[in-house]
């Protein structure tokens, strides 16, 4: 496809698309290596557990090559997309808040953690007011927990805050 | 005709209170998440297939049929009034509709796209009604190896063929498969893919996979992108009610919509934007006044809303006939009727008349709540645009959360989500369609299974996926969808001229 041009100068490799070839090409080596040590009974032989496990393998491997080689050739990501970098700041709030939310959701219940992820999101997404926001996340959260806890009848990550609102009005926790 | 007698009795069952009450949620939840940014309906119902331990199997298929078709209604008004399409195939609503908008004729827009998504729905459920006997007809036909090559058809048009590019769109679809291989072989009892964690022994759930790739990292999207621009909405302007030129410049779109719409969605190859680009043209083709198109023209939403409406209730033919998905809530819809130990298929119109024609008439009557519920109602609807992106977002992940832990209350499936969500980042930035990951984690292990079955029945031989004439015909199709337009291509230009990077 770039056969018509070699008057202008050879296309700069893009960086972040070098990047995902090589990550898909990494996964396809581990999963050819994962596959192959697979133990196949000799009665499956012909059709066993490790075929399509290959295949999927061999099919990614290839893809990760082609995308390697688009890559090299200076890209695929259009201007807008190449122009825009990342809001970094927002990225690291949004991350800090999942990365809370897991250590804190057995401890401290689901609540609590997920009223640190939503404040923490609303944070990433430029939001000041704090106090607000954790209400409002509090708020949310209990109403989520009650909801599905009895409408889907399921139990998730109970901590002191719910124990508490549940023996308040009466409901018995499992 | 019997498939009319049958819906009667579909009917039956979808007017009992119970269940009009779950198609009326489910329409109701369907156009808040349709209206909703960043709310899919393949998202919402992943987080509620836990129901289907809870809810009986018509009454949970009719509350997310509701919520399908309501996303398409209500993906509409976001288009319209915020010019942020909520779904790729509401992008050319967006084209006219915000047009209109901002012309003040935000209300005959939301109008015409409110009744011609009703107009095609009821041609498209008519279709299912009519279409789907004789599909299973010749779907009995099938064998094991006819199966696995429709699949593979299925694979190559959804990722390949659908998306901006073929390598990414497979990339995406394999990663998926191998998501799905993921867990216990059934066949064998060997562990694959495990890397020797107990948790991943039952697999991943198609849950975490879905509520990670479109709410976690669909949000961190958005989130890096937030500050370089606000969307604006535009305030309901204009009548409700169309004029008469409104209502005569919008009939003919409206069905010529369903008829693009409907036969495109029904093909076992899928895809909603197609069919609604190419309404977009025809009525650019066939208007009186061309001159309009661009600059607010009311063909320009009726049609490809028609089209849109007319091809989602044309998906449902091969998910509910075949048991083959070609949309990512196809896919999820799929797994729920895995979850009820229910095989979608030839067999199931059979087996389960009653969901199979009660889903069908409760899309009827979904149709007719929708159509309250987007026109008298829209104001409500126009209310949600207004919540602030920082709390929508939020919420969003807390609900991702929720429904993510309440499956197994383990730390690891939440550090899965994570991950999937930072690879669901990484495909959006780097422009990788995410529906065929979700196809392809549900759908592969069908296709390892037929795969199988095949090279059984053949003992061995590779070349029964080529001798039988119909699976033959059909590697033949794909073959023809992967490499036909590379092929033309480079028969149409013997000297390429310059042509920068990828296309």
């Amino acid at each position: 496809m770039t056969s018509g041009s070699q008057e202008d100068a050879p296309p700069r490799a893009a960086v972040g698309e070098t990047i995902i070839g090589a990550g898909v090409l990494v996964l396809a080596i581990v999963m050819f290596w994962q596959a192959m040590s697979i133990p196949v009974s000799p009665l499956y032989a012909k059709v066993g557990p490790t075929v399509v496990p290959l295949m999927t393998a061999a099919a990614l491997g290839l893809l990760g090559v082609l995308l390697l080689i688009d890559a090299w050739q200076g890209g695929w990501q259009t201007e807008e997309e190449k122009s825009a970098t990342p809001d970094r700041a927002a990225l690291l709030w949004i991350l800090a808040g999942l990365v809370l939310n897991v250590v804190l959701i057995g401890p401290a219940g689901f609540t609590i953690a997920s009223t640190i992820l939503f404040v923490c999101v609303a944070r990433g997404f430029g939001s000041k007011a704090i106090v607000r926001d954790a209400l409002i996340g509090a708020a949310f959260a209990l109403v989520a927990y009650f909801g599905f806890a009895t409408t889907l009848g399921i139990n998730i990550g109970s901590g002191l805050l719910e124990t508490t609102i549940e023996r308040l009005i009466g409901v018995e926790g499992s | 005709m019997d498939a009319f007698s049958q819906l009667l009795n579909g009917f039956a069952v979808a007017l009992t209170p119970m269940n009009l009450l779950w198609c009326l949620v489910g329409t109701t939840l369907g156009t808040a998440i349709g209206v909703l940014p960043g709310l899919g309906p393949a998202l919402t119902i992943a987080l509620l297939l836990p129901i289907t331990f809870k809810v009986e199997s018509t009454a949970a298929f009719i509350l997310f049929a509701g919520i399908y078709y309501g996303a398409m209604y209500g993906g509409s008004t976001t288009s319209i009034l915020l010019n942020t399409p909520g779904e790729s195939a509401t992008i050319v609503t967006a084209l006219e509709g915000h047009k209109m908008a901002r012309n003040g004729r935000a209300g005959a827009a939301l109008a015409t796209a409110a009744i011609g998504s009703f107009v095609a729905g009821m041609i498209g459920t008519l279709g299912i009604t009519f279409l789907a006997p004789v599909v299973v007809d010749w779907a009995l036909k099938f064998g094991p190896a006819d199966y696995f090559s429709l699949m593979v058809f299925a694979f190559v048009t959804v990722s390949a063929v659908l998306g901006s590019s073929a390598v990414r769109g497979l990339a995406a679809l394999f990663f998926g498969i191998w998501l799905g291989l993921i867990g216990v072989d059934l066949q064998t009892g060997q562990a694959r893919f495990t890397f020797g964690l107990p948790e991943l022994l039952d697999g991943i759930n198609v849950i975490v996979v879905a509520v990670g790739l479109f709410a976690v990292g669909e949000t961190l999207y958005v989130a890096s992108r937030y500050r370089f621009g606000k969307d604006e909405i535009i305030p309901l302007s204009g009548s409700l009610w169309m004029t008469l030129e409104e209502w005569k410049r919008s009939w003919k779109p409206w069905l010529r919509g369903a008829a693009i719409g409907f036969p495109i969605g029904a093909m076992p190859a899928g895809g909603a934007e197609i069919p609604t680009f190419l309404s977009y043209y025809v009525e650019k083709k066939l208007s009186s006044k061309p001159q309009e198109f661009g600059k607010g023209a009311i063909e320009g939403v009726a049609g490809p809303e028609a089209a849109n409406n007319a091809s989602a209730a044309g998906v449902l033919v091969p998910m509910l006939t075949l048991g083959l998905p070609t949309s990512a809530t196809a896919a999820i819809m799929l797994s729920a009727f895995q979850s009820y130990g229910i095989n979608p298929g030839p067999l199931l119109l059979q087996s389960q008349p009653q969901l199979v024609w009660g889903l069908i008439a409760s899309l009827f009557i979904g149709n007719v709540m929708l159509l309250v519920l987007n026109l008298p109602l829209i104001a409500i609807w126009v209310k949600l645009l207004q919540i602030p992106a920082p709390l929508l977002y939020a919420g969003i992940l807390v609900f991702a959360t929720i429904g993510t832990y309440g499956i197994t209350q383990s730390p690891v499936d939440l550090i899965l989500l994570y991950l999937i969500g930072g690879i669901g980042y990484l495909m959006r930035r780097y422009d990788f369609p995410a529906a065929p990951v979700i196809i392809g984690m549900i759908l592969g292990p069908l296709a390892e299974q037929n795969f199988r079955q095949a090279m059984t029945i053949s003992a061995g031989d590779w070349t029964v996926f080529f001798t039988r004439p119909l699976s033959a015909t059909i590697l033949a199709l794909a073959a023809l969808a992967l490499f036909g337009p590379k092929l033309y291509q480079l028969a149409m230009r013997p000297k390429p001229d310059h042509v920068p990077g990828d296309a």
